[in-house]
C-alpha cells in the first residue's frame, strides 16, 4: 500500500481490490454487537475540514472510532483561500501535536497533495475531497457498492468490476466524484460513460479513460449502474443550462427512465440529492437506489483505508498482542 | 572615469574584438587595441551584447516593498545583464499619474543599477473605465511612452480604441495584457487535458487570442501601433503573424518561462508554476520559439513578478501568480533558442535589447556595439553551466520555477554607460 491516499488514479487494481476486500471484513464488524476493533488504539487521527461536509466528516469519524483511534476534529471555517487561514500553519500545528494521520477536506484542488508533498507534515494524508479534483474514498465506496450489488458480497471477494457498464450523469465539470470514479472504475475494468450537457463536461475529457454522451436515453438501456451527480441550482445562473426544468427533462432520472434500465441495474448518488433536479423522489426512494447503502459502505471503506494505511505499518508484535 | 578594455569578446557572437570604453561611451572597437591606461577584462570565449532591455518588469515599488523595491529589482536586472527595465504600473498606488511615474523614475536614478523607465497605466486605477492622464505622464520628467494596465486587460473595446488613438499624439504605445475577463473567471491554469484532470479552473487560449484579434483590428482601424504582452499560445502567434502580413503595426513579446515550461508542471500543484498567462502546452512552447526565431514575436520580456515566500508556500488556489525572471532570462533564452539553433547571438541581441529598446523608445539602449555609442554592454560566458539557486538572487523574492535546474550561460559583466554594475558575476 501507498503512504497517502490522494487520488483514485494512484491505486493499482490490486490495491483497490485489497481495499474492497478489507472493507468487507470491516463490514462484518458493523454486524457485531460491539462495533469496535482495537487496531488503532493509541493513534491520533485529525479530521481537518476546511470545507463543510458533515456527512463525510461523520463517516470518517465513525470509521476512526470503530478502529479505536483518538479523533480530533478541526473545522476551519470560511474561505480556504482567505489569508491567515494557512494550510501550512495548520499542518505544522498538527505535526507538533503528534498526529498520526490527517484526513483532509479542502475547497482548493491539490491541497491534500500539497499537504502530503511539501514537507509541512510527516503523517499520512487521506484526501476526503479536494475542490473539483478527487474524492478517492467516495469512488472506493461506490465501487464497493457496485461490487456487492452486481457481483455479490461473497462472490465479489478478490474480484474487480470487469465488464460492468457504469453511467455517470450530471455536472462532471465541477465533480471530484466523477473524476475519482472514472479513474477507479477504469482501473477495476468497468466501462464508464459520462452523460452531461456539453457545458458541464471539461475541455480535455477526451483524454479520460471513458466515453462521453450527451444523450441519457441512449445509454440507460446498456447500464449496469447509473450514478447521478448533484447539480447545483446556481450553475444555471452561469449559463451552464437554461432552466432547471430543461435540465431535469434532458438529464434527470425519473420513473420512466428508470424503467428502461436493465432489471438488475442500480441507481447511485453520492448525496446530498437535489430531488426534482437530477433525480425524482420516486427514483430516490426506490429499492434500486443505493444511496443509503452507500452511506453505510462509506464507513467500511474508510475503516479499510485507515487500517491499511496505518494499521499495516504497525510492528508485528503489536498485532500478535491484539490476537 | 577610467578606461576599460574588454579584450577578445565575440561581439554579438561574431569574431573576437577588443572593445575600448572611455567614460560613458565606446571609444573604439577593433583588434589589438592598446590597453594603455585602461583596466583590462580578458573576455576570450565570451559574448558581448548591447545591454539587455526588459519591456516588462514588476518592480513592486511603491506598495509591495516586501516583494521587491526599485533598488533590489534593478540590482536583479543588472545581475541578469539588463541596463534598462520598463516598470509596470500595477503598484500601490497605481502608476496612473505624473506623480507616481516620476517617483518611480527618481527611485531608479537613485538606485543607479539600470535605467528605470516607468510604464503608465492606461486607465485610472487599472479599472478599465476612465483613461488615466496619459499625456501628463508623457510630459512628466519620467517621459512615459509605454502604457499598460498589465495584470488586467483593457477589455472595454471603446476604451482600448480611444487609448490606441490618444497616445498617437505623442508617439506612445499601448501594451495589452490580453485576457478576456469573463472567459477567465476563476481561472487557475491553462484549460486543457491537465486542467481537466487536476480539477483546476481553466484559462482557455481563446481568452487571449480573442483579445489579440480584436486589438490588432482596432489598431489597424485607427492606424495605431499596439504591443501585445506575454503572448502565450500557438493561436496568438497565428493572429500576430496574420496581422503583420497585413501591415498592421503590432509588436509582441514572449516570456522566458513560456519558451520553456508547460502546464505539465502544474501536476505538482506547486504554486511556483502559477503564472498569468498560464503555462501552456508543448505545442504552444514550440510555436512560440519558432515565432521568436522568425520575428513574428519581436522580443523576450521577463514579466519579472516577485512575490514573498508566503504567497507561494500554500495551496495552489490561494497562491499569487507570477515568477521572477530577470536573473535567469538570458540563460533560458540561450537554452531554448541558441542551443536549439533557432537564434544566433545577434538574434538574441535583437530580441532582448535592440527591439525592446525600439518599441519602448529607450534612448541610448539597444544600440550597435560600435565607436561613439553609449557603453551599455553585457558580457556573457556561454560555456558556463550552473544549477539555479534562488539564494544567489539579488531580487528580494525567490519565486523562480528553475530552482535546482541546470541552465547554461552566465552574465559576468554589465556596464551602464561605461560604469560596471556587475563585475565577475558580482554586483558592483
Ligand atoms: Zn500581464
Amino acid at each position: 500500500m501507498m503512504r497517502h491516499l490522494i487520488s483514485a488514479a494512484d491505486l493499482t487494481r490490486d490495491d483497490a481490490v485489497q481495499i474492497l476486500d478489507t472493507a468487507e471484513e470491516m463490514a462484518r464488524v458493523a454486524d457485531r454487537p460491539i462495533k469496535k476493533l482495537p487496531t488503532l488504539r493509541g493513534r491520533t487521527i485529525c479530521n481537518l475540514f476546511f470545507e463543510d461536509s458533515t456527512r463525510t466528516r461523520i463517516s470518517f469519524e465513525a470509521a476512526e472510532k470503530r478502529l479505536s483511534a483518538d479523533v480530533i476534529n478541526f473545522a476551519a471555517k470560511g474561505s480556504s483561500v482567505s489569508k491567515g487561514e494557512s494550510l501550512k500553519d495548520t499542518a505544522q500545528t498538527l505535526e507538533a501535536m503528534g498526529v498520526d494521520a490527517v484526513v483532509i477536506r479542502h475547497g482548493a484542488s491539490g491541497a491534500p497533495y500539497r499537504l502530503a508533498t511539501s514537507g509541512w507534515i510527516d503523517a499520512p494524508v487521506i484526501n476526503a475531497g479536494d475542490g473539483t479534483h478527487q474524492h478517492p474514498t467516495q469512488a472506493l465506496l461506490d465501487a464497493f457498492t457496485m461490487r456487492r450489488r452486481l457481483v455479490g458480497r461473497d462472490a465479489g471477494l478478490g474480484q474487480d468490476l470487469a465488464g460492468k457498464r457504469v453511467t455517470i450523469v450530471g455536472d462532471v465539470l465541477h465533480s471530484r466524484v466523477a473524476r475519482s470514479n472514472v479513474d477507479l472504475l477504469h482501473t477495476l475494468g468497468a466501462e464508464v460513460t459520462l452523460v452531461a450537457p456539453p457545458t458541464l463536461v471539461p475541455v480535455g475529457v477526451e483524454h479520460w479513460p471513458c466515453e462521453v454522451s450527451y444523450d441519457l436515453d441512449s445509454v440507460l438501456t446498456k447500464s449496469d449502474a447509473v450514478m447521478m451527480l448533484r447539480v447545483q441550482r446556481e450553475r444555471m445562473n452561469a449559463a451552464f443550462f437554461p432552466t432547471e426544468r430543461e435540465y431535469s427533462r434532458r438529464y434527470g432520472l425519473d420513473g420512466d427512465r428508470m424503467a428502461r434500465m436493465p432489471e438488475h441495474a442500480i441507481v447511485m448518488h453520492p448525496g446530498p440529492m437535489v430531488r426534482g433536479m437530477e433525480i425524482t423522489a420516486e427514483v430516490a426512494d426506490s429499492d434500486r437506489c443505493t444511496v443509503v447503502e452507500q452511506v453505510a459502505n462509506g464507513v467500511s471503506i474508510r475503516m479499510a483505508v485507515l487500517y491499511l494505511l496505518l494499521g499495516g505499518n504497525e510492528s508485528q508484535s503489536t498485532r500478535t498482542e491484539e490476537k | 572615469m577610467s578606461k576599460i578594455l574588454i579584450r577578445g569578446a565575440k561581439v554579438l557572437g561574431a569574431e573576437a574584438r577588443d572593445v575600448l570604453v572611455d567614460g560613458e561611451v565606446i571609444e573604439a572597437v577593433g583588434t589589438d587595441l592598446s590597453a594603455e591606461g585602461a583596466q583590462v577584462i580578458e573576455a576570450e570565449g565570451r559574448i558581448l551584447l548591447p545591454g539587455l532591455v526588459d519591456l516588462h518588469t514588476h518592480l513592486r515599488e511603491p506598495g509591495r516593498e516586501d516583494s521587491e523595491t526599485v533598488l533590489t529589482g534593478t540590482r536583479a536586472a543588472a545581475s541578469g545583464g539588463y541596463t534598462a527595465v520598463f516598470a509596470m504600473a500595477n503598484t500601490f498606488p497605481v502608476a496612473d499619474t505624473a506623480g507616481v511615474v516620476e517617483q518611480v523614475y527618481r527611485l531608479g536614478k537613485e538606485a543607479g543599477y539600470c535605467d528605470v523607465q516607468p510604464i503608465g497605466a492606461v486607465t485610472v486605477g487599472l479599472e478599465g473605465r476612465k483613461l488615466a492622464e496619459l499625456g501628463a505622464m508623457h510630459d512628466s520628467a519620467a517621459g512615459v511612452t509605454v502604457f499598460s494596465d498589465d495584470g488586467k486587460c483593457v477589455d472595454d473595446a471603446v476604451i482600448m480604441r480611444r487609448a490606441l488613438e490618444y497616445v498617437k499624439a505623442f508617439g506612445g504605445v499601448v501594451a495589452q495584457h490580453a485576457q478576456e475577463p469573463r472567459l477567465t473567471e476563476g481561472a487557475q491554469m491553462n484549460e486543457g487535458v491537465v486542467s481537466a484532470e487536476l480539477g483546476l479552473g481553466g484559462w482557455p487560449a481563446v481568452a487571449e487570442e480573442s483579445i489579440i484579434a480584436r486589438d490588432v483590428l482596432l489598431a489597424e482601424h485607427v492606424g495605431s501601433r499596439v504591443h501585445i504582452c506575454h503572448l502565450s499560445t500557438a493561436g496568438s502567434v497565428e493572429i500576430v503573424r496574420w496581422a503583420k502580413s497585413r501591415g498592421i503595426d503590432v509588436t509582441a513579446e514572449v516570456t522566458p518561462h513560456h519558451l520553456l515550461l508547460t502546464d505539465e508542471m502544474v501536476r505538482s500543484y506547486n504554486p511556483v508554476y502559477k503564472v498569468n498567462p498560464p503555462l501552456r502546452t508543448e505545442r504552444d512552447v514550440m510555436a512560440l520559439r519558432e515565432a521568436l526565431a522568425d520575428g513574428t514575436i519581436d522580443i523576450v520580456a521577463t514579466d519579472h513578478a516577485p512575490h514573498p515566500h508566503e504567497d507561494k508556500d500554500c495551496e495552489w488556489a490561494a497562491a499569487a501568480m507570477g515568477m521572477v525572471g530577470l536573473e535567469t532570462a538570458l540563460s533560458v533564452v540561450q537554452h531554448t533558442m541558441v542551443e536549439t539553433g533557432l537564434l544566433d547571438w545577434a538574434g538574441v541581441a535583437d530580441r532582448m535589447s535592440v527591439a525592446p529598446a525600439r518599441i519602448g523608445q529607450a534612448r541610448g539602449h539597444g544600440r550597435p556595439v560600435s565607436a561613439g555609442e553609449p557603453a551599455n554592454l553585457t558580457l556573457v560566458d556561454p560555456a558556463y553551466r550552473g544549477v539555479v539557486d534562488p539564494a544567489d538572487f539579488a531580487s528580494r523574492s525567490r519565486n523562480t520555477p528553475y530552482e535546482g535546474r541546470e541552465l547554461p550561460g552566465r552574465v559576468t559583466h554589465t556596464f551602464l554607460r561605461g560604469r560596471a554594475t556587475l563585475v565577475d558575476g558580482k554586483l558592483a
